[in-house]
C-alpha cells in the first residue's frame, strides 16, 4: 500500500505580508505589493520597481541562541527561516526551534531522524557592497583588477565565512539546524521551478519511506543589484513604470513583462498516518507530480508549450485524474508575452474545451517574480482557494488576451467548488518545468 | 511500491587527469597527481596558488558540429556536455530510435558558472563612493548596463548544464539540478535512481559538473581556510588521512552516468557496467561550519544505504571515501566508518582519489562513483596517494600509495558537503 502524503502547514514570506491569512485577504481584495524599490537607490535601473517584503526582525523566527548566526546569512536564507517558522507553527509541529523559543504546546516533539527538508534556492547574489569594498582595495587605481593585490591583501577584507552566505544549500542548512531535520535534505536550484521540484521531491521522499515529514518549497530575493539587472538584460522586465502596482499583468492583453520580487513559501508535507496520529489539520493531499524540460531553448520560452503540457499531463496521470476533473489551475503567469503564450498554449492543449470553464489563478502580478520561492507561494494560495471554494482575482489582469482560452477571475473573486487543482511552475532560464496535483483530503 | 532495478549503462568524465575513461583510470592506478600551479588565473599571491585543473579542454573535441549551438556555455556546463556526450554514446542509446523522449530525464548536481569577474570589479571600482565608503548604486547601475552581457549572466545559473544536456539529447523527462555543496552529484544520482525505481522514467542522465577555480571561488575557500597551502609542493598537497594533511585541493570537472532501468537495458541488449543498489541521505542539522562530532549524519547515511541495498556491513568490499584531506573530514569520516562497521572496519579497504585529482566539489561524487565501477570491473582498488605519515585518528586501511588487486563485488561511495549534507551510494557488480 502506497504511503499517502498530505499538506498540514504552510508558511509564507511575501511582499503582501508574512502571515498566510493576510496574504490571502490581500489577494482577495486584488491588492498589488509592487512599487518603487525602497531598499536601495534603484533610479538608474531601467525598471526600478519590485515587490519587497515588509520589515521583519529575524529574531522573531529563530531561537535566541541562534541570532548570532545571522551574520552568515544572506537575505535568501533569512527569508527561508521566516517561512520555515511560519510553516511549522501553522502545522502545529513541535520542532526544536519552537521548543527553544518556549512556544511548544503539549504535543510530542517530532522525530528529527524522520524530518526532512527540500528547499529550492536561487543563484544567491553576493552582498555587492561588501564585495565591492574589498575589490576596490585591490585596485591598481585605474579600474584594473590586480589579482596579485587581491590575493595578498584584498581578499582579507571579506569575512572568513563569506562563502557560506551564498551557497544555495545554506537555506536548507540553517532551516535543518534550527528545526532539527536530520532526514534527507535536498536543495533544488532550477530557477522558478525550484519550489515545485522541491515539493515534488519531498512528496516522493515521504512516499518511499525515507521521511515522515518534510519542510519543502523555496525562497529567494531578486531585490538586489544583480537580481534587478539580470532579467533586464534578458529583456523580461516591464516598462510600465508610470504605474508600478499594475505593471505585471499575467495573461492580459496589455502584458509587457514581469517585475522582480522577493519571498518564500514553505509547505509541510506529512505522511497521512503521521498527521492523523497527532491530530493535525489537513489542507489537502498531494497526489501527482510531473516534470519536464524545454528542449528547444535554455534561455527563451518554449514556443510550443510542450514542456509545460508534458509536466501537467504526467502529474495528472500520476494522480489518476482526468483534465476535466481539475477544479483550478494554479499558473505561473509571468506577464512576459512569450512565456504567457507558451503557458496558455500548454493549458489549451491539455484542458481542451474545459479550458474556458476551469478557473486559472496566478499571484505573480501582485507579488512579482522572486525566483525560487514563487511556486510554493502560488501553490499555498491554491490550497487556500480549494479549502475556501474561492478563487482570488489574478491581480492586474483586466482583460484576458483574446488568444488565450483561459478563465481568470478578473477584478473580483469567483466561487468555485474545487476538488483538485494542478499547479504549474517553470524556470524562465533553463526551461525546467514541474506540475503538482493536490486533491481535497478525504479519508 | 514499485521498485525497478537501476543499472549504469554509460559513463563519461572530464577530469584533471584527462577525459578518456580508460586513460584516466590507468593514471589513477599508477598514483599520478593532476595537481599543479594554477594557470586559469593569476593565483601567485593567493594563500593557495595551485589546483587540479582540466587541461586543454575544447568543447568541439567532444561535440563536433553540435558545439556551435552550445558555444555560450560556462566552463563547467561545457564539461557536463562533453561528459554527457561520451556517456550517451557509450550507452548505445543514440542508436535506439524508439526511445520515448519524455521517459529520459536529467538529474545533475551541477554548480554555478563563474561570475563575470571583470565587470564585477569594474562596476565596483567606478561605483564606489570613496568619500562615503560604500557602493553608489546609481553609479553602479550606469556602469553595469554598459558592461554585463546577457550571455555571461545566463551561463551562471546552476540549472544551465542540465538544460543544455536536455537540448542536446532532446531529453523531455524531469530535469533537476541539486546543489548540496560537495555532496551534490552523489545526491543527484541517488535521487535520479528513485525516478527509475518508481517506473516514471527509463533513463536518467545523471552526475555533476563544477569549476570553482576562479578568483572568487578560491577566495571563498581560502577565507574558510579549507584549502591546502602547500604551495611549494603541489603534487603532495592533497594527502587524505595523512597526519600532515592541511586542507583540500580544489579541482574541477564533470562526471556523467547513464542510469537505466534493468528491464530497458536488457531488452535493448545494452552493456551493463554495474547496478546501483543502495542510497542513503541525511542532514547533520548541527552547525554551518562543523561536522557533528559523533559523525552522526555521515554514519546514518552509510547505514541507510546499506539497509536500502538489503546488505550487511560484511558485504561491502570497498569504500570510496569522501576523503578531502581536511583535518576534520578525514578524522570524522574514519570515525563514521568505525561506528557503522565496528570491528570489521579495519578489514574494509578505503581510499580517496581526491589525493590524485583534487576535490571536484559538486562533481566529485559522480567521478568517484565511476571509479567504483572501474574498480569492480578490473578487480583493483585505486590508491590514496601521499599517505606517508599515519595519523592515529585515521587508523583504517586506506590503500596507501599503491593500487591493490582485490576481490570487489560491492562498493560504497561517500560524499559529504558543507552545511551537513551526507550522501552514500552502493553499487554492485551486475550478475543478472
Amino acid at each position: 500500500m502506497d504511503r499517502r502524503v498530505v499538506i498540514t502547514g504552510m508558511g509564507l514570506a511575501t511582499p503582501l505580508g508574512l502571515e498566510l491569512e493576510a496574504v490571502w485577504a490581500a489577494l482577495l481584495e486584488g491588492r498589488s505589493a509592487i512599487g518603487p524599490i525602497r531598499s536601495f537607490d534603484a533610479q538608474q535601473f531601467h525598471c526600478p520597481i519590485g515587490g519587497e517584503l515588509p520589515e521583519f526582525s529575524l529574531g522573531d523566527y529563530i531561537p535566541k541562541a541562534y541570532r548570532k548566526s545571522a551574520k552568515v546569512m544572506s537575505r535568501d536564507i533569512q527569508i527561508a527561516l521566516v517561512a520555515a517558522y511560519q510553516a511549522v507553527k501553522h502545522a502545529g509541529l513541535q520542532t526544536k526551534c519552537l521548543v527553544e523559543r518556549g512556544e511548544a504546546g503539549g504535543a510530542a516533539p517530532i522525530d528529527p531522524a524522520r524530518f526532512g527538508a527540500n528547499i529550492g534556492a536561487g543563484l544567491i547574489c553576493a552582498d555587492l557592497n561588501e564585495l565591492a569594498g574589498a575589490l576596490v582595495s585591490a585596485d591598481e587605481g585605474n579600474g584594473q583588477f590586480s589579482s596579485s593585490r587581491w590575493g595578498s591583501e584584498g581578499m582579507n577584507n571579506l569575512t572568513p565565512l563569506w562563502l557560506l552566505k551564498f551557497l544555495p544549500n545554506m537555506l536548507a542548512c540553517h532551516v535543518t539546524i534550527v528545526h532539527d531535520c536530520q532526514a534527507p535534505s535536498n536543495t533544488i536550484t532550477c530557477g522558478e521551478a525550484s519550489s515545485h521540484l522541491a515539493i515534488g521531491e519531498a512528496y516522493t521522499t515521504i512516499q518511499r519511506g525515507a521521511a515522515d515529514v518534510c519542510i519543502c518549497g523555496g525562497a529567494e530575493s531578486k531585490i538586489n543589484l544583480l537580481g534587478l539587472l539580470r532579467p533586464d538584460l534578458f529583456g523580461r522586465l516591464s516598462r510600465r513604470l508610470d504605474d508600478p502596482a499594475q505593471a505585471c499583468r499575467p495573461f492580459d492583453v496589455d502584458h509587457d513583462g514581469m517585475v522582480v520580487g522577493e519571498g518564500g513559501g514553505l509547505v509541510i508535507l506529512e505522511e497521512l498516518n503521521h498527521a492523523l496520529a497527532r491530530g493535525a489539520r489537513i489542507y489537502g493531499e498531494v497526489v501527482g507530480f510531473g516534470a519536464s524540460c524545454n528542449t528547444q531553448s535554455w534561455k527563451e520560452a518554449d514556443s510550443t508549450g510542450r514542456s509545460h503540457a508534458t509536466a501537467i499531463r504526467r502529474s495528472l496521470k500520476n494522480a489518476g485524474i482526468a483534465p476535466s476533473e481539475v477544479g483550478l489551475i494554479s499558473a505561473f503567469g509571468t506577464g512576459i508575452p512569450s512565456y504567457d503564450d507558451s503557458e496558455a498554449r500548454a493549458l489549451a492543449a491539455i484542458f481542451g474545451e474545459h479550458c474556458r470553464t476551469i478557473p486559472v489563478f496566478s499571484c505573480t502580478g501582485a507579488l512579482g517574480n522572486n525566483g525560487a520561492g514563487n511556486g510554493a507561494i502560488n501553490l499555498a494560495m491554491a490550497v487556500l482557494a480549494m479549502n475556501q471554494s474561492t478563487v482570488p482575482p489574478t491581480v492586474n489582469t483586466r482583460q484576458v488576451h483574446p488568444d488565450y482560452p483561459l478563465r481568470l477571475a478578473v477584478g473580483r473573486p469567483i466561487d468555485a467548488r474545487i476538488d483538485q487543482f494542478v499547479s504549474l511552475a517553470y524556470a524562465l532560464s533553463g526551461g525546467q518545468t514541474a506540475a503538482i496535483t493536490v486533491r481535497r483530503f478525504q479519508k | 511500491m514499485q521498485r525497478n532495478r537501476v543499472v549504469i549503462t554509460g559513463m563519461g568524465w572530464v577530469t584533471p587527469l584527462g577525459a578518456d575513461v580508460q586513460r584516466v583510470w590507468q593514471r589513477m592506478l599508477q598514483g599520478e597527481s593532476g595537481v599543479r600551479p594554477t594557470e586559469i588565473f593569476d593565483a601567485a599571491t593567493f594563500p593557495t596558488s595551485f589546483s587540479a585543473q582540466v587541461q586543454g579542454f575544447q568543447l568541439i573535441d567532444f561535440l563536433g558540429a553540435e558545439a556551435e549551438r552550445h558555444a555560450d556555455v560556462s566552463r563547467n556546463a561545457g564539461f557536463a556536455l562533453a561528459a554527457a556526450r561520451m556517456a550517451w554514446d557509450q550507452s548505445g542509446l543514440s542508436r535506439l530510435t524508439t526511445l520515448e523522449r519524455e521517459r529520459v530525464g536529467v538529474y545533475l548536481g551541477s554548480g554555478e558558472g563563474p561570475v563575470d569577474f571583470d565587470n564585477l570589479h569594474r562596476c565596483a571600482f567606478f561605483g564606489w563612493d570613496h568619500a562615503q565608503g560604500h557602493l553608489d548604486t546609481q553609479r553602479w547601475a550606469e556602469q553595469a548596463y554598459r558592461g554585463f552581457q546577457q550571455m555571461r549572466e545566463h551561463q551562471q545559473d546552476p540549472n544551465m548544464a542540465g538544460a543544455h544536456i536536455a537540448c542536446l539529447f532532446d531529453a523531455q523527462g524531469p530535469n533537476f539540478d541539486t546543489l548540496t555543496a560537495c555532496a551534490a552529484s552523489t545526491q543527484a544520482i541517488g535521487e535520479a535512481c528513485q525516478w527509475i525505481r518508481r517506473g516514471e522514467v527509463e533513463v536518467m542522465i545523471s552526475g555533476g559538473a563544477h569549476s570553482m577555480i576562479h578568483p572568487l571561488g578560491v577566495t571563498g575557500f581560502n577565507r574558510l581556510t579549507a584549502l591546502s597551502t602547500r604551495n611549494n609542493d603541489p603534487t603532495r598537497a592533497s594527502r587524505p588521512f595523512d597526519r600532515e594533511r592541511d586542507g583540500f585541493v580544489l579541482g574541477e570537472g564533470a562526471g556523467i552516468l547513464i542510469l537505466e532501468s534493468l528491464e530497458h537495458a536488457l531488452i535493448r541488449g545494452a552493456k551493463i557496467h554495474a547496478e546501483i543498489i543502495g542510497y542513503g541521505s541525511t542532514a547533520d542539522a548541527f552547525r554551518v561550519t562543523d561536522i557533528h562530532e559523533d559523525a552522526r549524519g555521515s554514519s546514518a547515511a552509510m547505514r541507510l544505504a546499506i539497509q536500502d541495498a538489503g546488505l550487511t556491513i560484511h558485504d561491502i568490499d570497498y569504500i570510496n571515501a569522501h576523503g578531502t584531506g581536511t583535518k576534520e573530514n578525514d578524522e570524522l569520516e574514519s570515525l563514521a566508518i568505525k561506528k557503522v562497521f565496528g570491528d570489521h572496519a579495519k578489514k574494509v579497504p578505503v581510499s580517496s582519489i581526491k589525493s590524485m585529482m583534487g576535490h571536484l566539489v559538486a562533481a566529485a561524487g559522480a567521478v568517484e562513483l565511476m571509479t567504483c565501477v572501474l574498480a569492480i570491473r578490473d578487480q583493483i582498488l585505486p590508491p590514496t596517494i601521499n599517505l606517508t605519515t599515519p595519523d592515529p585518528a585515521c587508523d583504517l586501511d586506506y590503500v596507501p600509495n599503491q593500487a591493490r588487486p582485490a576481490k570487489v563485488r560491492t562498493a560504497l561511495s561517500n560524499s559529504f558537503g558543507f552545511g551537513g549534507q551526507n550522501d552514500t551510494l552502493i553499487i554492485r557488480q551486475f550478475e543478472g
